[in-house]
């Protein structure tokens, strides 16, 4: 038989791999506090990155309070909702979907889906995550310090962020500069391992088109981060010089309260050019990840080998590199060259290409399938329909002549949290339900998930897809109230209030999902070894859940991670380190 | 097998009768990847600082700025301090202990020396009347000049621990590591320190 159970492990003959020096813990604080184990140092990550995205999920019910019941809640005050949106914004894309991706899946998967004991460098790994820790606290204390946190909005653009008139300009700016300094610095440890560790460390076997795409996703992802993230470091410096020191590199001559401010000569368009040059690239740290874990998640659960591996991995490398040519269809307003426009709309609309091309993928993977709508299958689905809708409105909003009205109305929103807010969590979903087993050693409860599902995706839509309207109507971001505006009818204030129910309803459901976690660490079903049936490597582990070091023997790879449904073989999967003549095909091993 | 194979490889075909190989992108040792992999990341960033820099020089406000002639002595400080982490690491590999501790100590002597050159540069240009921080070429210097200074002090930290290792006598092997890892750290930190100088000169 094809599939060697762990306690035929022995049989294979052992795996001439050179093996490495690991790092033993010695006490309790070593094991599980100040860990070097990338799974412990994942779950850090991961815990960190979702108790934050609680809070930024609580920020975003308030301003969704004020926004459906203007009015009605005394307790927020304008400057309150600025910093709600602001640092919802922050928390979100970066100290949620960025470390959860990368420092939460990235720690535990590299290692084990390559074939590795641990990171390359399990010392630098280990500060990492403590170096991310303080950049969080000092994000949360920030709401705390007098003025209170920021409110000049995620993008954080100068003047106004660090002017007298924006809440937060007096500490809290500097906080959040401070904090994401610390966030860069932290990601650069965890990215250079994540990086090296799927460079060098690859066992025997396992050549670079034979990484499962989880792992290629990951993997492009932490090379555009590494990238990306300077800019972002360099726009945080010069602005604290500006602040701190009174230097003017982006601030212009200005005069505030009636008085001339020392300022003059910078550019606030320079810091723009900066944050989307780390801002668009973002974008995909976010998505690629995604696109990896749904490609493993479609095959394994349709038991069907990926449809054009070689045009994936090259899809996920060229979306990586095209991604740092599109960054100004985030200013189309800021006043440039038509022509510079039209570049940069044109680069925009090429990003479809590789993108379609990888949802045509995902779908012929899916054709003929021997489907099964299995939990981690149902988010996946529910991902691709997400991601086709937030991708055809950032069409829309990618050229320049529909992106001008449409600019700063609530239908950039709805885009944006269709494409990179409800989408990549339907795959941190799916994935947490996917390898949950793993991690745990115990199943989830199919019938709590099940309810988080249908209530998540529906939900979702009937949150966003109002939006999206509203924004045609006009209404626009970021305004605490309407005023007088007689070009929206009075209807879109309704349709604010029940999008302002839902979304607090679906929130709180997310209790369930919490719930399940909990319940069934456990209580679950136990999970025993491969549940799925998957071929990759993290599920022939000795041990569920893999101990330190991951593997007895480490393993030897002799084909690629989706030999599902291969003719002639009994069982409908080949996992990656079946030698070929120990596959079984009913007439004996051959 | 190249990269190139590598990446155009049909992984649906199993090749069988052949043991799988083993798998590492580079020769070098794993650090020795990770610090390039770290020093790209500096890059991006003193390029973008750069790019920066010179995008802000187009503005009419921007006022050149004279350096200070200690900026010429402290380049040639920078220089003896990466020739002596090779020097350094050419003994490594002869094994010759002795040629080790002498360019170690050479190179990180040099360090201080640069570090306490550069802080002496900025002393004169406050002398000077330049601290006027609303002038963006005076802003630059200072910011520039800190980041490399910064960078370089990272530098010394590892400096302090590979001459921790040679008073522990830790193996040869594990020595020349450290060592040639310092090397191409310092040949980095010079060749930003070579543009850095060269932009600021000439603007």
């Amino acid at each position: 038989m094809a599939y060697v159970a762990p306690a035929e492990v022995e049989q294979i003959p052992p795996a001439e791999v050179e093996d490495v020096e690991l790092y033993h813990a010695k006490s309790w604080v070593t094991k599980y506090v100040f860990s070097q184990d990338a799974k412990v140092i994942a779950i850090q990550y991961s815990a960190t990155a979702i108790a934050i995205g609680l809070v930024g999920l609580v920020l975003s019910w308030l301003m969704r309070l004020q926004l459906g019941f203007p009015e009605l809640f005394d307790f927020i005050e304008p400057s309150d909702y600025y910093q709600f949106i602001t640092v919802h914004g922050m928390i979100m894309v970066i100290y949620l979907l960025t470390a959860l991706f990368l420092g939460g899946f990235g720690n535990y998967l590299i290692p084990l889906m390559v074939g590795a004991r641990d990171m390359v460098f399990p010392y630098v790994n280990m500060v990492s995550y403590w170096v991310y820790l303080g950049a969080v606290i000092l994000l949360i204390v920030s709401f705390f310090v007098p003025g209170g946190a920021t409110g000049a909005g995620w993008t954080l653009y100068p003047p106004q962020a660090i002017l007298s008139g924006t809440p937060g300009s007096e500490g809290g700016i500097i906080l959040m500069l401070v904090s994401l300094a610390l966030f860069i610095i932290g990601f650069t440890m965890g990215g250079l391992n994540y990086v090296v560790t799927v460079l060098q460390a690859r066992t025997r076997g396992m050549t670079l088109m034979r990484l499962p795409l989880t792992i290629w996703g990951i993997f492009t992802a932490t090379v555009l981060a590494l990238l990306a993230f300077p800019a972002l470091l360099v726009g945080a410096v010069m602005m604290t010089f500006d602040k701190l020191l009174g230097t003017s590199f982006f601030m212009p001559a200005l005069v505030e309260m009636g008085v001339y401010l020392d300022y003059g000569g910078g550019s606030p368009l320079l810091f723009q050019h900066l944050f989307w040059f780390f801002g668009h690239p973002e974008v995909y740290i976010v998505a690629l990840p995604a696109f990896g874990i749904v490609s493993d998640l479609i095959s394994v659960h349709a038991r069907r080998h990926i449809f054009g591996y070689r045009m994936m991995v090259w899809a996920i490398v060229g979306i990586g590199a095209l991604s740092f040519v599109v960054w100004a269809h985030h200013m189309y307003v800021s006043g440039m060259n038509p022509w510079f426009g039209f570049f940069f709309a044109t680069t925009t609309l090429i990003i479809a290409v590789p993108t379609a091309l990888k949802v045509y993928n995902w779908t012929l993977t899916l054709w003929k399938g021997n489907i099964r709508f299995t939990l981690p299958m149902l988010f996946a689905l529910a991902f691709i329909v997400t991601f086709v809708n937030g991708g055809i409105t950032g069409l829309f909003l990618g050229n320049v002549v529909v992106d001008v009205p449409l600019s700063d109305t609530m239908f950039v929103v709805a885009h944006f949290h269709m494409v990179m807010g409800v989408a990549p969590l339907l795959v941190v979903f799916g994935g947490i339900y996917h390898w949950f087993p793993l991690i745990t050693g115990r199943m989830l409860h199919e019938g709590m998930g099940q309810f988080h599902f249908w209530v998540t995706f529906i939900g979702a839509y009937t949150i966003f897809l109002p939006l999206h309207y509203l924004g045609f109507l006009g209404v626009p971001r970021r305004y605490f109230e309407m005023g007088e505006t007689n070009f929206i009818p009075e209807s879109a204030q309704d349709l604010n209030a029940f999008v302002t129910v839902v979304a607090l309803t679906v929130g709180v459901a997310q209790i369930v999902f919490f719930i399940n976690l909990f319940w069934s660490l456990k209580n679950g079903k136990l999970a025993g070894h491969n549940p799925w049936k998957a071929c990759s490597l993290e599920w022939r582990t000795a041990h569920v859940p893999p101990r330190h070091g991951n593997f007895d023997d480490l393993p030897v790879v002799y084909r690629w991670a989706y030999d599902y449904g291969v003719p002639g073989a009994d069982e409908d999967f080949i996992p990656q380190d079946v030698p070929p003549d120990r596959v079984s095909t009913g007439k004996g091993e051959v | 097998m190249g990269i190139f194979q590598q990446l155009t490889e049909k992984p649906w075909l199993t090749v069988e009768g052949k043991e799988p190989a083993e798998q590492r992108a580079f020769s070098l040792e794993s650090p020795h990847v990770g610090l390039r992999v770290f020093l790209a990341v500096a890059t991006v960033l003193f390029t973008l600082f750069l790019v920066v820099y010179v995008e802000r020089m187009t503005f009419p406000d921007w006022r050149p700025l004279s350096e200070p002639w200690v900026l010429w002595l402290n380049t040639l400080v920078l220089v003896i301090s990466s020739a002596g982490f090779h020097w350094a690491w050419v003994n490594a590999d002869r094994g010759d202990l002795d040629g080790i501790k002498t360019g170690l100590l050479a190179g990180g002597m040099a360090s201080f020396a640069f570090l306490a050159g550069q802080l002496w540069a900025w002393r004169l240009l406050v002398d000077l009347g330049y601290y006027d921080m609303a002038n963006p070429a005076i802003g630059f210097f200072y910011l520039l000049t800190g980041l490399h200074g910064l960078h370089l002090l990272g530098g010394l930290v590892a400096w302090f621990r590979t001459s921790a290792k040679v008073k522990a006598e830790v193996g040869l092997a594990q020595l020349r590591l450290s060592v040639g890892l310092c090397a191409v750290y310092w040949h980095f930190l010079l060749v930003v320190w070579l543009v850095l100088f060269g932009l600021l000169l000439l603007t």
